[in-house]
Order: structure tokens, then sequence, then C-alpha cells
């Protein structure tokens, strides 16, 4: 595809066959076809294999800490609601180490866009078992097999009324194109949860895995229909659903702060003499 | 002319408004005055107290001995009765305390009873309570209704009748019935602003440009976020209660990021949460100010209490070296010129700044007679687009003499803006390399350190030219400190007070070490139990105080007090 030279970023250190490449170029086709320049959006991600995605993609980047992603992406987005901002991590990034945070930007259904590079496994610390790792997966932290219940990050998505709820697959790249599309023109919060093997450490759920499990989730889901959706959420095991699972229309946070109904905060910023009279006024509310 | 008034009670029984607003009535009327707050961690009952101070000079501090003992509560009487001096006049409803009490200090006024004579309910009690105390005194009960009509905006006509005739009721019974009421009333001066400590922060903030708060409700913190939610509208300000104190710090990280500033507030709890995004702020430039709001620890500690024992938590807080600048205002004067100097260092040198208080200074009300604008740091050190957009490419951390690397804003240039937690580059992505390494150490400190700390005011000097006893002290334990060296000017006493605590003034401008080697002894008073600033004087100059005054009780030094232990060690 023509026109994602300019989205070209450092060279990727991951290992080769990641899934992580076909989200990469699925993301930049998404944004190209979007016709969003590099200054105009902000990517903000945490630790993890996939926290170094936002090097990889020319733009403007706050690789932060840990699963404090979306708090960092939450005050930019307040800051500058005229800004696209996108929130990227892992598995263990989103669900495991910023879960508190993910229940809250959720709640609040500010405008970031969130995607999850999940491989149900902990890549950059070398293969021990995360929140989505399937029960009874034995790694070398989990000798005795993974003894918690896996999250399905999608039910609790749907759960917590989130405002758009989607699963893509790193092995379907026009699908995960339009997905990370439709999620980028959504107001509110979005999750989408991507599924991609890691060849490197999961040999469970490899492309062949996967491959034989998703499936498009079809013109018959009414994706405004929160029961339904719980139910589709819920399907896993020898089928897959990928697709948009969940759909609202809350409005999304930053338009309900009425300090920021017109320009962008940072607009408003460094206007010292305006500031001087409403601090001159306020000296005369002590007396 | 130097009177105490202790208004004792339950929590929810309304001493604060009583307070408050007898407060307001002595600073309006050109007096000075001083109010501090004692109180328990809950929401009804337990034992609390409201005490002010009023003068027609300046205070700065509490004092043991009352003049005037408010009762609501039993415990108030048990308590603090001792402390009343000789002609002083212990005011209680005894139908409220289920008691009477005799001797001649005790003077019973049927708060309750006049309260509803007027037709209001019971709670008016506390409006006849100020008019009565405001009748003791010999004051023109006028400005109370004042007062009461902006205590009560949102309440109906009738509402604001029934307590002006309460607040007349209680001042007439007063005016018959106090015997013992003799208060001499110096001429006052003109109206004078009256200022808290929290909302000293909170103004300092908005002459800050402070643009954004996020936090986590926790005394003795919350009151900062109060003020500036109550001003957000008229400033343009967005405060944000975060889902936790870690949320908090990267919220407003985000936000300073993305070109506004920003500032967050806790206690010492809350902030070893934080600390983690500090060490961020540090390796990615992004300027942050917190406020950190003192009370006594380990863990939940004495929530409703107060201390300055985490001057060597907020010093050594997070993984790695880094600049930092600490600040400790002694009272909200400074506070509020400390505040904004604090967004201006960390926006002009993009490193965390502390602005570091406790629950004393929080609760306590100080009169000013004005504040000036005028010396406000308005300056914006964000790089403008013009500026940038002429470059071939932005490097957010580029190397320069200064350490400081133009401040882009994202989405306010044509270049990127790329930062990361990963040590750098000068474009902002991941290295691995040695000397990368090494020269982005030595941008992030050792440049940046050397100019930060021209930027550092002396200590204030005050008292003796030639002092033989020199009483040291940081932030909140200024006001005492200052009294008992104007009480004790024969001594040939001095002091010198820290305000801006790290990096320690030089020593070109006031050579304050030299004055503590000079003078025989020399006494740090502190609100902890290790002299932790005496401890950090020492390892920063090599001098070490003579003897140290702590306090770690949770409780605030009185004057007296403090007096009595500099005697007991001459």
């Amino acid at each position: 595809m023509e026109g994602l030279e300019k989205y070209l970023g450092e060279i990727p250190a991951w290992c080769p066959g990641c899934g992580n490449f076909a989200i990469l170029n699925a993301f930049k086709e998404a944004l190209a076809a979007e016709a969003i320049e590099p200054h105009r959006f902000c990517i903000v991600s945490g630790i993890g294999q996939a926290g170094k995605f936002p090097h990889y993609v020319k733009c403007n980047t706050f690789n932060g800490l840990h699963g404090r992603a979306l708090p960092v992406a939450t005050g930019i987005k307040l800051a500058n609601h005229g800004m696209l901002v996108v929130a990227v991590g892992g598995d263990g990034d989103m669900y495991g180490e910023g879960g508190n945070h993910l229940l809250h930007a959720m709640r609040r259904n500010i405008g970031v866009k969130l995607f999850v590079h999940d491989n149900q496994i902990y890549g950059l610390t070398k293969g021990q078992a995360s929140p989505t790792s399937m029960e009874g997966m034995v790694t070398k932290n989990q000798p005795f097999g993974v003894l918690s219940e896996q999250l399905n990050p999608m039910a609790m998505a749907v759960a917590l009324d989130c405002g758009f709820v989607a699963r893509g697959y790193a092995g379907d790249h026009e699908h995960l194109k339009a997905l990370i599309r439709s999620a980028l023109n959504y107001d509110g919060f979005s999750l989408v949860d991507i599924l991609q093997p890691c060849v490197s450490l999961n040999k469970v759920n490899t492309w062949e895995w996967y491959g034989k499990r998703v499936y498009h989730i079809g013109d018959d889901h009414d994706s405004r229909d929160r029961v339904k959706a719980f139910e589709k959420a819920l399907e896993w095991g020898d089928r897959i659903p990928i697709g948009v699972i969940y759909r609202n229309d809350r409005p999304c946070f930053e338009k309900k702060i009425p300090v920021i109904s017109g320009e962008p905060l940072v607009n408003t910023t460094g206007k010292w003499e305006d500031l001087k009279e409403k601090l001159s006024a306020s000296l005369r509310e002590f007396y | 002319m130097d009177y105490t008034l202790k208004i004792g009670g339950e929590a929810g029984q309304g001493i604060q408004t009583i307070g408050d607003a007898l407060t307001k009535v002595f600073s309006r009327l050109g007096y000075h005055v001083f109010t501090n707050q004692d109180y328990e961690s809950r929401i009804r009952g337990g034992h609390n107290f409201y005490q002010i101070r009023l003068s027609d000079r300046e205070v700065r501090a509490p004092r043991r001995p009352l003049d005037i003992l408010v009762a609501f509560d039993r415990a108030s009487i048990v308590l603090h009765e001792r402390e009343l001096v000789e002609q002083g006049i212990i005011v209680y409803d005894s139908s409220l305390l289920k008691e009477s009490f005799e001797g001649p200090q005790f003077l019973d006024i049927p708060f309750a009873k006049l309260a509803t004579d007027t037709g209001a309910k019971r709670i008016t009690a506390n409006t006849v309570a100020t008019g009565a105390i405001l009748g003791m005194l010999g004051f023109p009960l006028e400005p109370l209704y004042d007062i009461i009509k902006g205590l009560l905006k949102r309440k109906d006509d009738e509402t604001r009748e029934q307590n002006r005739l309460a607040a007349l009721a209680g001042y007439e019974y007063a005016t018959k019935n106090c015997g013992r009421c003799a208060f001499t009333l110096n001429p006052s001066g003109a109206p004078k602003m009256l200022v808290g400590g929290s909302d000293a922060i909170g103004f300092g903030a908005l002459a800050g440009d402070c643009r954004f708060y996020s936090a986590y409700p926790m005394t003795p913190s919350t009151g900062i976020m109060l003020f500036l939610s109550s001003r957000a509208k008229e400033y343009g300000l967005i405060v944000e209660q975060a889902e936790d104190e870690i949320a908090a710090i990267n919220m407003a990280l985000g936000a300073s990021f993305a070109g506004v500033r920003s500032m967050t507030g806790t206690s010492g709890g809350g902030f070893a949460l934080m600390v983690e995004g500090l060490s961020l702020a540090a390796i990615t430039e992004t300027p942050i100010v917190i406020a950190l709001a003192q009370r006594p620890g380990p863990a939940t500690g004495l929530p409703t209490r107060t201390e300055q024992a985490d001057l060597f938590f907020a010093l050594n807080a997070g993984h790695g070296e880094f600049p930092r600048v600490i600040f400790a205002p002694g009272d909200p004067e400074q506070a509020m010129s400390l505040t904004a100097k604090a967004f201006n260092l960390s926006q002009k040198y993009q490193i965390p700044v502390f602005v570091m208080t406790d629950q004393y200074l929080a609760d306590t009300q100080w009169t000013l007679d004005s504040f000036s604008l005028d010396d406000l740091p308005m300056r914006d050190w964000r790089a403008a687009a013009e500026e940038l957009d002429g470059l071939d490419e932005y490097r957010r951390h580029a190397l320069t003499s200064t350490g400081v690397s133009p401040f882009g804003i994202p989405g306010k240039t044509r270049h990127v803006v790329v930062t990361d937690s990963d040590e750098h580059s000068e474009a902002g992505h991941i290295i691995e390399d040695a000397e990368t390494r090494r020269k982005m150490v030595e941008k992030r400190l050792f440049l940046k350190m050397d100019n930060i700390r021209n930027e550092i005011s002396p200590p204030l000097f005050l008292g003796s030219k030639e002092p033989e006893t020199v009483l040291v002290s940081w932030g909140s334990t200024y006001g005492v400190v200052r009294e008992a060296v104007e009480l004790m000017a024969e001594y040939k006493m001095a002091m010198i007070h820290f305000s801006e605590v790290f990096p320690l003034p030089d020593l070109t401008a006031f050579d304050y070490v030299e004055v503590l080697k000079r003078a025989g002894r020399t006494i740090c008073i502190e609100n902890n139990a290790t002299g932790q600033f005496a401890r950090l004087l020492r390892d920063e100059t090599g001098y070490s105080v003579t003897d140290m005054i702590l306090r770690y009780d949770g409780r605030p030094f009185l004057v007296e007090e403090l007096l009595e232990e500099i005697s007991g060690r001459t």
C-alpha cells in the first residue's frame, strides 16, 4: 500500500515471525487510509514487546511505565482533545499490571483507542503465564499449569458497558485493518483485543491454533444489544469470534467537561495578562 | 492585645462553622488572626477543636493559654479547663451538655433555647454562640450579618433572618450576662486577607498557570484539590479525581507532556504509590509539581495529625539518580509564591518540584495585609511552534550546554515529540549504548543541577545580628520559631528558616553556615523524631547543629512549649 513511508519508524526488535509485525502493518495502513499525519496523533505505551510499538511508527510517542499507559493517555487526551490518542500494550501490561486503570478508562469512556496485543503469554520476561493464558497451560514458572481462570477481556468490557469492544486477529490482515479504522473513528473509549501468536514462547496458541478457530462475526450479530454481546463475548474454545462484539453511544468523557467544551486546554494556557486579572479577583475573595 | 479562643466539641457539631465565621469577622475588622485545628479521623463524634488567636500585631503560631473556651462537649472542659488564664471564661449551654458547672469562670448561655425561640432549628445554636462570643469580646455584630448572608446564600430569606435574630439574641445575652468579660480592644488596621494553608497552595498553583490537577483524596492534601475544583470553571482548569495515586501522577504527566502545566497532591502513603511515576517524570523530563502534605506515618499513622517526617522520603524517592527541587513553605504567603515558583522551575528545567506542607500548616489560617502579583514568574518555557518548525528535525532530548532541551509540544509543531521511560537517544528512542547513557545522565543530572542551584533563594535570617543562639527550622515550624525568637530577644537569639530546602541555598548571597559556626549554640527545631533537616544540612554543608528540639507526638509546637524547651536547655 502507498503512503506508508511517512510512518516509517525505528527498526523493530521483535522476533522474526512475531504476530506484532502483522499488527504494525495493519495499523499503519489504517492510519494511511484515514489520512492521519504523524504529528497529529500520539501513541502511549507501557512495557512489554507491545510497549515498543510506538517506536516503530513515526508519531508523537510517550513510552511510559508498565501498566500505566492509560492514565498517561487520559492526561494527554484531556490536555489536548483535538489530538488522536492511541494506547498500545500487551495482555500483561493492560490486563495484569494496569488492570485498575483499564476499568476506570472504560467507566470514564475517555476518547482513547486501546489496542491490546494479546498473545496469552509474557514475551519480554520470557514465557511466564499472563492473565489471558489458558487454564492448565504449563510454563517454566507455572510447572503445575496455570491455576487461575483465563481472563475474558471482552466479557469484562461488555459488563462494564465499555463504548467499543472488538476482537481482531493478527493473521487476518484486511479484517484487522477495518477493525482498527472503526476503533479510531469511535468517539469514546475503544478496546480492540488482538489475538496474535508468540512464535518464540507460546507453543499452545500458535498461528495454526488460532487459524482453525477464529471466525468473522456476521451481520446477524446486533453489536448494540448488550445481552447478545455478552453471549458473543463468552464464546471461546473451538470457535473464537472476531469483529465488533459491542458498541454503544455513551458520550465520551472529554465532551462532558464544561471547561474544555470549546478549545483544547493546551490552546488556552500561558495567557498571563488574562491570568493576572483572574488572580486579582481571587485575591479579593480572601478579604 | 493577644487573645486566644478555643471552640471544642464533637465532629458534626459545627465548631468549624463558628470558628470560620468568627475569624472572618476579626480579619475584616482589621485584626491579625491565626487559627489552627485539631481533629480526629471521623465524621461524627470524638473531640475536636478550633483555636483562634486574635491580636492587633502579627501572630504566627498557636499559644497555650486560653481567654475563652467555648465548650460544646464535656471533653472540651475536662481536657482544656487547665489551659484557661486566670480571668478566662468557659462558655457553654448546660442544656446541651446536660450538666451545670459551678465557678466564676463558667458562663452558661442557652444557645439552643435562644435559637429555637427565633423559630429556627436547633442547629442555629451555632449562630447564637457566634453572636455571643462577639458580644463577650465587645465587637460589633454587623460584620457577622454579612458573613451569615454569604454562608447562607443558597438558603431562603426566612433562614437568613432567623440566623440574624439568633446571632443578635446570643450577642445581647452575652453582653448582659458576662460579668467577667472585660476585653481590651486596641484599634485595628485595614481589613486583612485571611488565607489557609491548603488554599494558599491552590492559589499558588493557579498563579503558576496550573491547568491540570489529578489526585486521589487523602488527608491532609485534599483541601488543595477542593480549592482548585471550586475554581475550575473560572480558571479553565481540569481537576480529575483519579482511581488511585499511580493514575494521578501518570495523568498529570500525560497532561504535562501534552503542554499543560500539571500538578498532583497527596500525603506520604499516596506518594509511596507515586514513586515510580516520579522516576518516570525524571527520565522523560516531563515537568510536574507535587504537593506532599505530610502526616505522621509509618503506613496509615495518625491520619489527621501533623509531622515533618517525609523530607528524606521526598529527597530520596524514585529509583535512579535525577534532579529535583523541594520547597517547604512556612506560612500561606510563602506557600502562594513558592508554589508559583515551583511551576516555573519545573517547566524551565523539565523536572519534578515538590511543595511540602503538613496537616498543621494545611489547616492553619493566617492574615495578610496584601499579596503582590508583580513578582510572580509568569513566563512560558515551552518551545514555540515557529522555532521548531524551522528545524530539519526535532529531538525532544537534544543535548545542550544547559542540559535543558527545547520543550516541544505534540501537535503544536510539524515534528513528532518522542519520549521514553527507557534510556533513550536525543530523539527519544530506546538505546542500549554506554556513551549515550553517560551523556544522558550528565545532561539530566549535572548540567541542570548547576543552574538550578542559582534559582534557590537564601534562607530567612531574623533576630540578633550577632547571635549566641540560632534556631534552625524548615517548613511549617517557621511561625512558632519566629515568635520564640521575638519573645527571647534579650538572649541574643536569631533564627534561620529554610523554605527552599533542596538543593540547599548556596552560600554566595548569604553564608548561613558561617553564622551558625559563630553562634555558641544552634538548635534545629523539627516536627519529627530524627532531625531530618539537621541531617540534610550536615550532609550538604558539613555543619552539624549543636542541639535539636524534636516533637513527634503528632501535634504542632505551641509557643509556650517551645519557649520552655529552649529555656530548659540554656
